[in-house]
């Protein structure tokens, strides 16, 4: 018997979670318009990939930007050599400018702070191994991005406790809830070394309002423990209220700076997730002096520091892209969630991200996680989507479902929302009898055609759970 | 005070050590020929720059290998959006083929284990973390690449044990030195859990042969522990004796091994001359390994853009085969003319065929035989000579005298720049020097040196000296 190490035969890799089994559905039948019509489509996967026309467009008007064409191949071995850990200084210069476009120019990054990582996902764990030790903690508000488990705990031996959110008031982190998770992890003999946000959210797309960041900030500054602020998303808040980042917060309230540090990443604002850009940037210097070291881990390839810094040094095309993403973003969100709403599903009300929190609460058959799981199975089997429930993002309370609307055309956009249509149906005709007013006027709108349920002048909104005042239907 | 960790407020990454202090003089007074012609030469830098003009060919004949040109931004938005910790299939297959060639076909690897890092450096940590836990420890044989003791030791927590090799038997590495390595692990209450060979060796530049390898075999195969093999300098070997990969070992009909604990950590950093784009290499043997290798490569994944140049290029089968021969050719030439101009004043080094650097024997030029005097000459030499070369106290070498001079990493002219402020030196120095004994010599020395540069360069004219005669291991080159 060969002996590997714990880390290696343990769990902490979090691929036994039900998370993954939605892929492996889609991952053995995948949909394609034509020759998989039935296959399952894809919604668990929060990509951005409405503006690569754009993009594309800019590609083809700048061949230096590459190192391989006869513009830029002169550069090639220059490049190509290249491994400093403080990476090119033009790529963090692009980079610096970027996050302060995305942030309306409200503040300035430095570039000399900008540290690189492999992804998100590097960047994430770098933080962690830079601030904690093996057996410290890090509070979590839930729900949260899966991804936090393996990322932040698996190599490092940090552990997370969550803030528990809840959807009476709209998931916001409140003052109690992080008090609370703090005194649990005490109790717990847990160190607790910092905070982590991310903003906007990863499951919600909602914006942290500036009271909640500034009680946040308020509250880690007390106790003296790190603020980590997840800002992946910050260039996907697609309507107001407007984005308010962490870096804009500190501007204006007290705080020492050497506890606020950010994560960043062009995988979600950009839809470049195969280029591994992932960004730590922290306010503290010897936390950058430490990740800048750490990052020979997770470098970014000196290729893409090279076509990276030419797009985003590239004002015109920053300006129009990050408009046009937020244009494309609205429009996919407002008809997405308007269709959903004329078939009664509703969701949390979101202005960001590229997925929206989905209330399928009525939907079980009981209030437990069970039930949600039970739903999830046929939402995958049946409808044929794959999207996320929940409790994979530690929700605690069963029946939310994370299903994303930007990795796809408009035809899949059409198909999925097709198949939701015909179980809902289904689901209203099995429905208990006391809703019957309502579905005979649901039956009736079905038989009208697709165009006119299109239509916003014909159809009056549903609340598909009257009595909440979170979820609002999409006119 | 804000309270980091405990691994990031130590040592663990390994900046504090000497080594780094030649880095900084470098870069505070970097060489240019033209702006800075005093400056410090960097020899210090494990580069392989020989071969871009044959590079840059290839790329202009081949636009559709990038994802940016009008050629091949079709595929733009596929790439961009290309996460798959899988890898692409046509960058495995295309590195499993080069790793192939590179060993002369003689084996064959599988596309399905080959797993991405964050360079060869992201391939060392991720084994530690997948072989050992905090507190346990590898053998690795010295003089080691510096490195390691960050890459492997620094967030894993896992121990290095240095298996000592010793310049009397050219360091071998010998069973004995592995046994004696292994209980002292033990003595210590460390748990062994596998030894970490680097062949072709760096800093040695030297390769293993047959019979050490199938003795490195049988040691960790009898005490049931991890081989992990760095090959991450396969193709720089330019000369006989021809390179054995643990690849190879494995196949062969005496060779009796476990094949779970067999792991190769790979890189085109060295032998393509590409570090900056961060292709690290995963090959194991054992399929949890690569299962587990495989998740852990989020953390350090190579750019889709990356993949689909590499894909491209080392799928393309005559490229392949001229680059693998004209770096052969050039690395040849180079060390050739490199050791060659050393002898010709007197300067001897660890004969060796593969790497891109030598390992320089000064032991003579030692005021004393300590690390202290090591040191001495090392900040002599970047502050006098001007060149920034490795003393071998960084790579844990076992006796002072010995430093790692890179070749490979520089033009022409600043090679002749290198070796004229060599040669300037050395003369400065013997003419220094004590023993009387050693006058005939010197004076033939000064002579020579009087003669023409050309002359010296003629194969024709000089005949080698051996700065040490009583050692066999340091032979002065023709």
């Amino acid at each position: 018997m060969v002996a590997i190490s714990k880390i290696a035969t343990g769990n902490g890799h979090g691929e036994n979670s039900p998370y993954f089994d939605g892929w492996k559905a889609y991952e053995a039948n995948p949909f394609h318009p034509t020759d998989r019509p039935d296959g399952v489509i894809q919604m668990g996967l929060a990509e951005n990939q409405l503006c690569f026309s754009l993009i594309k467009k800019w590609v083809m008007q700048h061949p230096e930007a590459s190192l391989c064409s006869a513009e830029g191949v002169d550069r090639f071995k220059e490049t190509a050599l290249f491994q400093d850990y403080h990476g090119m200084p033009e790529f963090r210069q692009a980079v610096a400018k970027f996050m302060g476009k995305v942030r309306g120019d409200r503040v300035k990054f430095d570039p000399d702070r900008i540290v690189m990582s492999g992804g998100a996902t590097g960047a994430h764990e770098m933080v962690a191994f830079c601030l904690a030790d093996p057996g410290e903690a890090f509070l979590v508000p839930t729900p949260y991005y899966p991804g936090f488990d393996r990322d932040l705990r698996w190599r490092t031996g940090v552990q997370l406790v969550p803030v528990v959110c809840e959807s009476w008031n709209n998931f916001k982190i409140t003052r109690n809830a992080l008090e609370a998770a703090y005194e649990k992890a005490t109790k717990a003999n847990l160190r607790v070394k910092g905070l982590l946000i991310t903003n906007p959210s990863n499951p919600l797309g909602t914006v942290l309002d500036r009271d909640t960041l500034r009680s946040v900030v308020k509250f880690i500054d007390e106790k003296n423990i790190h603020l980590i602020g997840d800002e992946i998303y910050a260039a996907t808040v697609f309507m107001e209220p407007e984005f308010v980042s962490i870096s804009e917060i500190i501007e204006e309230v007290e705080c020492n700076r050497d506890l606020i540090h950010i994560v960043y990443s062009l995988s979600k604002d950009m839809g470049f997730p195969g280029f591994r850009v992932g960004i730590v940037y922290s306010y503290n210097d010897a936390v950058v002096s430490c990740a800048r070291k750490m990052s020979s881990f997770g470098l970014v390839s000196s290729q893409t520091q090279h076509l990276i810094a030419s797009m985003l040094s590239n004002d015109e095309f920053v300006d129009s892209f990050i408009a046009e993403s937020k244009d494309q973003l609205s429009k996919r969100h407002k008809y997405f969630t308007w269709n959903l709403s004329q078939v009664g599903i509703g969701s949390l009300k979101s202005n960001a991200g590229l997925f929206i929190w989905m209330d399928l609460r009525k939907l079980l058959k009981e209030k437990t996680f069970d039930a949600e799981m039970d739903l999830w199975r046929v939402i995958i089997n049946e409808v044929k989507l794959n999207v996320s429930p929940g409790s994979s993002f530690h929700c605690n309370e069963p029946g939310w479902f994370r299903v994303c609307f930007a990795n796809m055309d408009d035809h899949t956009m059409e198909v999925a929302l097709s198949r939701i249509r015909t179980f809902m149906l289904k689901h209203n005709e099995a429905m208990v009898p006391r809703k019957l007013c309502r579905r005979s006027s649901l039956k009736l709108s079905f038989s009208r055609r697709r165009d006119d349920l299109m239509s916003p002048s014909i159809m009056s909104p549903h609340s598909p759970i009257p009595q909440s005042p979170l979820v609002r239907a999409r006119t």
